[in-house]
């Protein structure tokens, strides 16, 4: 017996689907051994960290809470994706909004309470499109790689953004933090801990199922992202297009962020680097850059990190969790090869199966 | 050409190969002989199964039936290094070589059998001595991409050789080559042949068939169809039914020439290349009316790709203008371009012309989805774009499954009638097609010309870049020559001979003729 890969004649829409979910599946199971090396009982830990996630209201709550700007930042990374830009920098984009709104929330104090929080939320999505937008622009008018400048600026913002809670913006009490935003600029709560956000998310879902599958920009961006040099021909504007779809990214890796300020934390402070820019990375890869998935994906990726809380109690590291979400894109990434090849078996005659 | 000794062993034989692919019959029992020292030409059009059943003797494809005998046994190849091992080596289309490492390093990239540190100085002798002996003239320590296309083929045969291949399958090899290197792959593979070795040759060029091969064999829509020996072929024009399964018009359906109004014109246009040097293109002027067909003629290279990307504005242009439809266009973006009624074929298809990966209707409508017939307020009309795809595709009869397929799965002369469809439909006055035929078999060929032909009736103005004189002389109405980036000469098509235009291609000064 002998196996060999065969190129598909057509893109295999069963494995398409088919995939993504036997990847989720062998992820678990290398989690297994992970969790087997540690001396934990698998099936054990994998129910407490479901119970975790989802054992309660309040938990389910938490879940989705996480999920929201997961969800966010999965979308923002998926529009560049698409364009075959490589933006790893939606974690910066994200405290880059954070920046504009608590900017606002601190220092507009000319403007009524009820305009705090849209203006707040303008300019925060206004501060994740700049800091998205430079990569963008560095691309399209110098051809400076965008792996190395969108990577970078998150140190940078990451940096500033510490020199503000611990130092400038620092509230007068307590070693760090800016003071906390009024509270009737806070976003309210729908459901317990789950807030306005929510709603917005599965709008800008809908949104930009839309404009990626329906409009002629939407067009434009597919065109791109599958042979640069055949939209090029048919008229079709790189560079202004790369920096458009930069700024759409940043802006709402900004929004992410605006939004978990606004509805979460209330103010800038440590932990705002949360890792949400980088886990939005799988969920725009394992969506398969497809808006509606995207919100499953989100939803598996925030209960990974509300289940490994209850690790903890099992004497485990919470940090299992990390190395689970880390594990899930490996199988996907090589499993993706079975869209477009076939596993052939070649008996020791001439008999072949498929 | 020499004897065959057809009473020995025949070093391949293929028998009732099939090979199914979804939705196609790829081989359908198809057979085939091979004999030592001999050419076999496989003649076929586009997607007539001959790549398929070259694939299947190097391990690339496995068929569904039928049986391959090498050299008398029955085998099973899985993969190349089984092809390999049974001497059998085949050099495609696309070179597989590594641009930046030597010609030496290429040959023995991948070889199995090296001790961890190879030992070059003996590996360029035995180099030196297969180019010694086959006539295949190439340096060990030269890097590929300084080579030109002929000699990397050459380092492709090389590597070949090198394994000590004696069965080659050499697909389409000089649709890449100029003249002259097509006449030293024909005394290469003389000589190869001399040595005992045999050859597999697919083309779709009648007069390649008549020249290199013994034996030629053809397949129609996966079928084989006949196969006799070369030198009882009588007239080329039979060959050519056999292929399509119709007769083949070799003159065209053109009307009268009735030139209109100059639409395009280039006044003393430069390009510099990037860098600096010698301009790419030096003081190229021309003009081509409506209803007129001006045909660049010339040595790949020369500037052509250039003078088309200039227009198009996919290059900068340094010196000079070009004026399009009485408008000064020159450095205007391409869809400024596009908007003023220009329409382009571009050289390079696959990578220019469509989106692989996107669907035959997606790349139909990449033109006109920015017009009102096909979206509004920024949103695309989905059912008025399948509609405009349905007709389109009936109309240039491009054969697909459906308009969904993607039209990566399209054979070549789908793939261009594709790109044509899109900018005939779309054209506004001005197509510029470039190598439109490259590639193509006898039938799409056919239908490439004659639509860039029904474009000139229709008053267009038409800018038609091509390497074969046959076919310049017989579409074009004006030709100009091109040598390394300046118009050498614009001649009437009618008054031209392939002698004269020959001489100018070569760079030859209009005086001295």
């Amino acid at each position: 017996m002998r196996f060999s890969l065969e190129k598909r004649d057509y893109r295999s829409k069963k494995m398409t689907i088919l995939v993504p979910i036997v990847s989720l599946l062998v992820s678990f199971i290398l989690g297994a051994i992970v969790l087997s090396i540690s001396n934990a009982n698998p099936v054990r830990t994998y129910a407490a960290m479901l119970k975790g996630a989802f054992g309660s209201q309040t938990k389910i709550q938490y879940t989705i809470v996480k999920a929201i700007p997961l969800l966010l930042c999965g979308l923002a990374v998926g529009i560049a994706f698409r364009l075959k830009f490589w933006n790893i920098g939606a974690e910066g984009q994200y405290i880059s909004g954070v920046i504009g709104i608590t900017w606002v929330m601190q220092f507009w104090t000319f403007l009524p309470t009820y305009l705090l929080l849209p203006v707040g939320m303008v300019v925060g999505i206004l501060f994740g499109a700049m800091w998205g937008g430079i990569p963008g622009l560095l691309k399209a008018q110098w051809s400076v790689d965008e792996t190395l400048t969108t990577l970078m600026m998150n140190y940078i913002i990451i940096g500033y953004a510490e020199y503000l809670y611990i130092n400038a913006w620092k509230a007068p009490r307590g070693n760090m933090g800016t003071i906390l935003y009024p509270e009737a600029a806070w976003l309210p709560r729908i459901w317990g801990r789950v807030h306005a956000g929510l709603y917005i998310a599965l709008i800008l879902v809908v949104i930009l199922w839309f404009v990626l599958y329906k409009t002629r920009w939407g067009f434009e961006l597919n065109m791109i992202g599958k042979n640069q040099q055949a939209a090029r021909c048919q008229g079709v504007s790189i560079k202004r297009n790369i920096i458009l779809a930069m700024l759409v990214s940043g802006g709402i890796a900004g929004l992410a962020g605006v939004i978990d300020s606004a509805a979460v934390t209330h103010q800038l402070t440590k932990g705002v680097n949360s890792g949400y820019g980088f886990t939005g990375i799988i969920i725009a890869w394992m969506s398969g850059l497809n808006p509606f998935v995207s919100i499953l994906v989100a939803i598996i990726m925030a209960a990974l990190e509300t289940g490994s809380d209850a690790l903890q109690i099992m004497k485990l590291p919470s940090a299992m969790g990390e190395v689970m979400q880390g594990l899930i894109l490996i199988p996907l990434l090589a499993g993706s090869i079975f869209t477009e090849y076939r596993l052939v078996l070649h008996a020791k005659h001439k008999e072949a199966g498929v | 050409m020499s004897e065959i000794n057809t009473d020995e062993t025949p070093v391949v034989r293929m028998v009732n190969i099939t090979k199914h692919f979804p939705g196609v019959l790829a081989n359908d029992q198809v057979s085939l002989t091979l004999h030592k020292g001999e050419v076999l030409a496989l003649l076929g059009e586009n997607g007539a199964g001959k790549s398929t059943l070259m694939n299947m003797l190097v391990g690339l494809y496995r068929p569904d039936s039928g049986e391959i005998y090498v050299k008398g046994n029955l085998v099973e190849i899985n993969s190349p290094q089984d092809s390999m091992a049974l001497g059998i080596g085949m050099i495609h289309q696309e070179f597989m070589l590594v641009g930046n490492m030597s010609v030496a390093e290429n040959i023995i990239l991948g070889m199995k059998d090296l001790p961890f540190i190879p030992p070059m100085a003996e590996i360029k002798a035995k180099i030196t001595e297969l180019s010694k002996r086959y006539g295949l003239q190439v340096y060990p320590d030269k890097i590929i991409q300084d080579l030109s296309v002929g000699e990397q083929q050459r380092v492709e045969i090389l590597k070949l050789l090198y394994r000590g291949a004696d069965i080659l399958i050499l697909d389409e090899p000089t649709a890449v080559l100029t003249p002259g290197e097509s006449r030293d792959l024909n005394e290469i593979l003389k000589k190869m042949l001399a040595e005992g070795k045999s050859a597999i040759f697919i083309t779709h060029k009648m007069d390649e068939v008549m020249e290199f091969s013994h034996t030629v064999q053809v397949l129609r829509r996966g079928k084989s169809v006949s196969t006799c020996s070369t030198k009882s072929i009588k007239r080329v024009q039979d060959l050519a039914n056999m292929m399509v399964g119709r007769d083949i018009l070799f003159s065209l359906d053109r009307g009268p020439f009735k030139p209109g109004d100059v639409m395009v014109e280039a006044k003393d246009v430069v390009v510099l290349p990037i860098g600096g040097g010698k301009p790419v293109l030096d003081h190229v002027s021309f003009s081509i009316r409506g209803g007129e067909i001006l045909g660049i003629a010339g040595v790949a290279g020369n500037g052509q790709q250039q003078l088309t990307e200039a227009i198009t504005g996919l290059l900068k242009v340094d010196e000079g203008s070009i004026y399009l439809n009485g408008k000064d266009m020159t450095n205007k973006t391409p869809l400024q371009i596009i908007k003023s009624g220009v329409s382009h074929i571009p050289a390079d298809r696959g990578r220019m012309g469509v989106v692989g990966d996107m669907s035959v209707g997606d790349n139909l409508s990449m033109k006109k989805y920015r017009t009102k017939e096909l979206s509004s307020h920024s949103v695309i009309k989905r059912n008025w774009v399948r509609k405009f795809a349905d007709h389109l595709i009936e109309v240039f009869t491009i054969k697909t499954p459906n308009q969904d397929t993607s039209v990566k799965f399209l054979s070549g002369g789908n793939i261009q009638k594709t790109i044509l469809a899109r900018e005939i439909d779309s054209c506004g006055g001005i197509l510029i097609a470039v190598y439109p035929s490259r590639g193509l078999d006898v039938g799409a060929t056919e239908a490439v010309r004659q639509n860039i032909i029904k474009q000139r009736d229709k008053g267009n103005a038409v800018l038609l870049v091509s390497e074969e004189l046959e076919e310049l002389l017989m579409v074009a109405d004006r030709i100009a020559v091109m040598f390394e980036g300046r118009i050498m000469d614009i001649v009437n098509a009618a008054d031209a001979t392939t002698e004269e235009l020959g001489m100018l291609m070569a760079g030859v000064e209009r005086r001295n003729i």
